[in-house]
């Protein structure tokens, strides 16, 4: 799991069925002091994240769990929003 | 997820059988100002997808495989959603 920040959000309408209803938001990983890290990319919403928030999400398959018994196509997702951290 | 256009499209007789029916299409992944992010990829499409459209694209096999509706397809991308807006928030 990797600290981001979601900066933004997608909308689609055309889309596999098995993600309606599901929101979409742009996230850009951060290193644990706050420098952008990699690129931004687009992840599911688990938790009720919004744009300006901190946030850890999943890569991988593992991101479609939360939405367990639909498996939604894809491969990251936000699970949790970070009241938080510490360094050292 | 990331975000892709789609500039061509692929035509292949001989393959794996859980390609049957399937269609592939050339995308470019793209940064978040639309300028071209790494080289082009050929992914899956499970939503009927167009050249020239902006789609979102994702880029893991079994979920890839789920897009197209089969298990255990030697899939590592797929389509899932054609794209109506980005919006991207400064700070």
């Amino acid at each position: 799991m990797q600290l981001a920040r979601v900066i933004g959000d997608v909308v689609i309408t055309c889309k596999d069925p098995n993600l309606t209803g599901i929101k979409l938001l742009v996230v850009q990983p951060l290193t644990p002091d706050r420098q952008l890290t990699g690129m931004p990319l687009v992840a599911v919403d688990a938790v009720g994240a919004g744009v300006g928030e901190e946030v850890f999400f999943v890569r991988g398959k593992e991101a479609s769990f939360p939405f367990l018994p639909t498996e939604p196509p894809v491969d990251a997702g936000i699970v949790g929003i970070v009241d938080r951290w510490d360094v050292g | 997820m990331q975000i892709g256009r789609v500039v061509g499209t692929v035509v292949s007789t001989q393959k794996h059988r859980t390609f049957q029916g399937a269609k592939l299409l050339l995308v470019q992944p793209l940064n978040l100002d639309d300028t071209a992010r790494g080289p082009a990829l050929l992914a899956v499409d499970g939503v009927g997808a167009g050249v020239n459209e902006k789609v979102l694209i994702v880029l893991e096999g079994r979920a890839a495989g789920e897009a197209l509706g089969r298990k255990a397809a030697p899939v590592d991308a797929a389509i899932v959603g054609i794209i109506d807006t980005v919006t991207v928030h400064d700070g």
